[in-house]
């Protein structure tokens, strides 16, 4: 553990621009599963749970499970380790503070990244330990079947107005931390080009606005619809 | 132009600090910032206090003693220049202005605006140079230098070391100055040869006097008085990348990194 | 009969430098590192000086006021720096170099060390380039010049408008290695206080560190002064606030002699004075003057009216103004040498010609260079320096002409030293331009870079180990003898005395009035009535300072205004010496204009029979009039003749 603290201010940031970026890998891939949430397709239930089952017992997902929450668990330490250190490295601070022209969104990626931990925390809650038989599923208007019936669980979420709204409020959020996180990846890498970084920068604001969008679309349809 | 000023005092290094709240009048809109500071300075000692004590010395922009945070702002409120360079007519008659000294743990306060910025000499000592003796170079055309990339060491090297970068910075981190030496030497021929020792032991050295980290913030270059680009941070962070995974064990005498 | 030994080894001119270096004393490496040397400054030739003792194995100690040895004032100098390269293949070699510096110094300078200055010229180009110095280049990647004034050749290396910045932090560079090493130990904020001579040499320095008010002991084998020039004397100069010429002065005061005091660059473009707060003058660039045209307008009505605001200058026809440098100078142009440029811009404005709001500053018109040009290429070479003046300015340079007037700039002369830049104290070396040295009576652009440089990296390596050859043999000086403990009570004695009077008149308001003394009759132009003048004033205004300054705080304490106080003591001494020096020399040479001596069409003249001498002032005591001390300059090698650049 000590050794993981005494890497470099770089190492540890490079670390982290990693294991941010495969988050940002992982985030598509559980958007298109959401979306047989909705009716989309005749059968979407049934693609539905048969991406959830292919995700829950496919043997190289499972090492990528494992994979993913190091990611989430190394992400989250290094960022509040990082934060520490920039704590203290201005101990008395300004009276007027900060008025430079910064990247808006970079400020607040502890306070949206602390935001979103405690969603996370929520969300795994509500699912993930269910299947690991820790927590029940969340209560709603449908019954669930097993603790792996997914659908019916974010079904009898959403159906709760004040869940999906929070949702809703709370990917905005995700989407301000990925708008600097995306391009703040490559620059943490030294992935910069006079050519293509601002090719980069524009993926990154369109990665962050579409992929929270995909994922607030679900709730705004149970919101209208039910 | 008559103006409040609320400044930081401090008289030594342990002693604690306070703001202070001065007014000076008939201020000329073509002053400069520090000449207006000499004003004061001068209606301070006509009775008999002790004058603020602010670092400046060349008043042209270049040697980088000079280093005040106004009004939230490293340099104050212009772009591109240093305090020295800027002049009062940038400021509204009757305005309050608040001049604080930079902030960061690794440059104490010495007194009142003064700040210890030894850091730096140590961040270079540690490996900002390229090692050769004097004497007997090969001849300077004997290694012809691409243009771009000398316009782009050029460009890094253009770093008068002032510290703004760390007292924009949120964090207090040294990264833009770090890696403008870094990138300096790396984008040049001559300091290949060592590129990949040298990254690692300067980012060492400014881990180790207690800098912050960068966040990609870029606060750092908005208040550069050189607009140093954080394009050298990244390509600080690619030398250092390409440094840790392929350098040998013993650090010193390889090259082949990078 | 006269101390002065120039030292000058005999033989032809090109074999001089090698053949000392040939038969020089050297020291063993084993025993280098029993040799301390203190090098007093951090600027080109401090810097450079200590990092290649380092390398060479001496125990180097590095001193200076400044918070950082990378904020020495060497780091202002924009223009460039020459070199005999003939890149170009322009014709240009070593003995052309030579012979342009020899005669932009108005035949003042020593043939030898200039000779040498040219032939080491190459050698600093390699070594900045090794180091990672990012000259200019051109896009098959070899080195760009540019072209200076006093050359009819382009042998300048240039890094944009910041050459002098490059070269510092380049020898920064190789300063810090050493020091990481261990070679060398830097001693930030401190001012040096005296020179403590031990037997006859020098042995060590006073130093107060301006953080804690510490009054420090260091004792070497050898000291070398890197302290730069004393221009501050005027108050107003393109100088960094804090130089100063106290570290020259205190030399002087223990034995050191004093050359060519009064020898003093005046820089034609700066930009003008503009009130009555001001602090410092803003240099512009010489470079500038390739491209830009200086002129005024030929009518006076025409001046009186843009004095006024009535006029803008783009309201003056072509044929209504007056290319004056072109007019006079035709081969040279606006590229004439520095001190014909100042004097001529004076002396239009002083005929009434001077534009601007208080008449005193002409016009640098970048027009035409724009139309044949394209404004594109004015912004790559000198967008940096436009925007400098517009800030400052507030007026846009490439829509409307710079206004530039003279201002002090640089001093050629400074502490007498011999071909090794060893003073009259034995083991007191001088290098850069704290020495009187290479630029005679006047200093050509892009040369002060390159003779920092060169005494730094190339010169004072060898000759201070010719002078230390026996010295290992003396064992580490202790600070405890007495010679150090009288230096240091004196340097104390003063700082209380300074702190004890308790005046009314701050230390600026004296800066400020020394400043218009020495500008107004020890400035561009000197006659024998006003020096007299100068020489009555500022004893006076010494006496009062000492009577009347009010210096706040304590002596142990950060306290600004005490260091403003002790330099100022200082120049309020060196001021005199200067105009005296002027006063002596009846004749006009370079820098050094004196009303009396001059040809009917205005021109420098030259009295070759009389003063063909470096002036060498002997201090003799407070309030005694010094010894004048006359080394005569030998030209064997060129032919003495009037300087002529029509």
């Amino acid at each position: 553990m000590s050794k993981f603290l005494r890497f470099s201010s770089l190492t540890k940031k490079i670390i982290m621009a990693f294991a941010g970026g495969f988050l940002m890998v992982f985030l598509p891939v559980h958007l298109g599963i959401n979306f047989f949430i909705l009716p989309i397709t005749e059968n979407h239930q049934d693609i539905f749970r048969d991406a959830v089952h292919f995700m829950t017992t496919f043997p190289l997902i499972k090492v990528m499970e494992i994979v993913l929450i190091a990611a989430f668990i190394i992400h989250l330490l290094y960022g509040f380790i990082l934060q520490v250190q920039n704590w203290v490295a201005r101990p008395v601070r300004y009276k007027k503070e900060g008025w430079s022209h910064t990247s808006f969104f970079s400020k607040f990626m502890i306070h949206t990244g602390v935001i979103i931990t405690i969603f996370l925390v929520i969300h795994f809650m509500n699912f993930y330990f269910v299947r690991l038989g820790l927590t029940s599923p969340p209560e709603g208007p449908y019954r669930v079947a097993d603790d792996h019936d997914f659908y019916f669980m974010a079904v009898n979420l959403f159906t709760n107005k004040t869940y999906s709204i929070v949702y809703i409020v709370l990917l905005v959020l995700l989407g301000f931390h990925l708008n600097h996180a995306f391009q703040s990846a490559f620059q943490s890498l030294g992935l910069t080009h006079s050519k293509y970084t601002p090719y980069i920068k524009a993926i990154g604001d369109i990665y962050s606005i579409v992929v929270p969008l995909g994922f607030i679309l679900i709730p705004l349809y149970f919101l209208i619809y039910y | 132009m008559d103006l409040k000023l609320k400044i930081w005092r401090q008289e030594n290094a342990k002693a604690k600090g306070r703001f202070e709240t001065y007014h000076v009048t008939n201020i000329s809109p073509d002053c400069s910032f520090l000449e207006m500071l000499d004003i004061l300075n001068e209606s301070l000692v006509d009775k008999f206090e002790m004058p603020i004590a602010f670092e400046h010395d060349c008043r042209e922009g270049i040697c980088g003693t000079c280093s005040l945070y106004i009004n939230g702002r490293p340099h104050g409120p212009d772009a591109g220049i240093t305090v020295c360079q800027m002049h009062m007519r940038r400021f509204k008659d009757g305005s309050t202005i608040v001049i604080e000294p930079w902030r960061a743990r690794s440059f104490p306060v010495l007194r009142d605006l003064m700040i210890d910025r030894t850091a730096f000499d140590e961040i270079i000592q540690a490996g900002g140079y390229i090692s050769i003796a004097t004497g007997n170079a090969p001849d300077a055309h004997a290694l012809p230098v691409p243009k771009n990339k000398a316009d782009l060491a050029m460009d890094a090297a253009a770093c008068i070391g002032c510290g703004a970068c760390v007292a924009a910075c949120k964090n207090a981190s040294a990264m833009l100055f770090v890696s403008a030496k870094v990138a300096q030497l790396a984008l040049l021929p001559q300091g290949r040869p060592e590129a990949a020792r040298r990254v690692q032991a300067m980012v060492a050295k400014m881990d180790e006097l207690g800098f912050g980290n960068c966040t990609n913030t870029y606060a750092c270059e908005a208040e550069c008085p050189k607009e140093i680009k954080i394009t050298n941070i990244a390509l600080m962070n690619r030398e250092f990348f390409a440094a840790k995974v392929c350098s040998q064990k013993e650090m010193a005498g390889t090259s082949g990194a990078g | 009969m006269t101390r002065l030994n120039s030292k000058i080894p005999a033989g032809p001119l090109e074999d001089k430098w090698n053949t000392y270096k040939a038969t020089q004393n050297l020291v063993n490496p084993a025993n280098k590192r029993k040799i301390d040397i203190i090098v007093v400054g951090s600027g080109l030739a401090g810097a450079a000086a200590a990092a290649s003792l380092g390398e060479l194995g001496f125990k180097v100690k590095c001193f200076t006021y400044h918070d950082s040895p990378r904020r020495a004032h060497s780091i202002a100098a924009q223009g460039g720096i020459n070199a005999a390269k003939n890149y170009r293949n322009d014709g240009d070699s070593v003995y052309r170099l030579f012979i342009d510096t020899i005669k932009g110094g108005d035949y003042r300078s020593r043939e030898a060390n200039v000779y040498r200055l040219a032939e080491v010229s190459n050698a600093i180009i390699d070594q900045c380039v090794a180091q990672g110095v990012p000259f200019a280049r051109e896009y098959g990647g070899l080195l760009d010049n540019r072209s200076f004034g006093g050359a009819l050749v382009s042998r300048t290396f240039y890094a944009r408008g910041q050459t002098g910045q490059q070269l510092l932090l380049g020898a920064y560079g190789a300063l810090s290695k050493e020091i990481h090493k261990g070679s060398v130990t830097m001693y930030n904020r401190r001012d040096m206080l005296d020179v403590v001579v031990v037997d006859g040499r020098a042995r060590g320095i006073i130093v107060r560190d301006n953080v804690t008010g510490a009054i420090e002991r260091h004792s070497a084998h050898a000291v070398i002064l890197a302290t730069g020039g004393y221009g501050n004397v005027f108050f107003l100069s393109t100088m960094a606030m804090h130089s100063n010429g106290s570290s020259a002065w205190q030399a002087y005061k223990k034995g050191a002699f004093f050359g060519n005091p009064s020898f003093t660059q005046i820089h034609p473009t700066c930009i003008p004075v503009h009130g009555e707060y001001q602090s410092k003058l803003t240099l512009m660039s010489e470079s500038l003057r390739n491209d830009g045209r200086i002129w005024v307008p030929a009518k006076k009505e025409d001046a009186r009216k843009i004095q006024k605001g009535e006029l803008k200058p783009i309201d003056i026809p072509e044929e209504d103004r007056d290319y004056y440098l072109e007019r006079k100078y035709p081969a040279y142009g606006n590229l004439s040498p520095r001190d014909i440029s100042s004097r001529a811009a004076k002396e239009r404005c002083d005929a009434g010609h001077g534009v601007g709001s208080t008449g005193l500053a002409v016009y640098l018109d970048f027009a035409d260079a724009i139309k044949r040009l394209g404004r594109n290429v004015i912004e790559a070479r000198y967008g940096n320096l436009f925007q400098m003046y517009e800030k400052i300015v507030d007026d846009n340079p490439y829509e409307t002409p710079m206004m530039i007037f003279p201002a002090v700039h640089y001093t050629m002369g400074g502490t007498w030293v011999d071909y090794e830049l060893q003073s009259t104290i034995p083991g007191l070396f001088v290098t850069g331009e704290a020495n009187f040295s290479d630029h005679g009576a006047n200093r050509l652009g892009a040369s002060a870079l390159m003779q920092g440089l060169s005494d730094g990296y190339f010169v004072i390596p060898y000759t201070v180990q010719n002078y230390l050859a026996d010295q290992f043999k003396v064992p580490r000086f202790s600070t405890e003898l007495p010679e150090f403990a009288v230096a240091e009570k004196e340097v104390r004695d003063q700082i209380d005395r300074l702190l004890s009077i308790k005046g009314k008149r701050s230390v600026d308001t004296f800066h400020r009035e020394l400043g218009k003394i020495m500008w107004d009759y020890v400035g561009m132009a000197r006659n024998k009535e006003g020096l007299e003048k100068a020489l009555k004033l500022i004893p006076e205004l010494r006496a009062e300072f000492w009577k009347d300054v009010r210096v706040p705080g304590k002596a142990g304490e950060l306290n600004p205004e005490l260091q403003k106080a002790t330099r100022l003591a200082d120049f309020l001494e060196l001021g005199e010496l200067m105009a005296l020096d002027a006063l002596h020399r009846e004749e006009s040479c370079g820098g050094h204009f004196r009303e009396e001596h001059q040809t009917p069409d205005g021109e420098a003249l030259r009295n070759d029979k009389d003063f063909l001498h470096v002036a060498a002032w002997e201090y003799k005591g407070p309030d005694q009039k010094p010894e004048l001390h006359k080394e005569p300059l030998k030209y064997e090698f060129v032919e003495v003749k009037q300087r002529s650049y029509k």
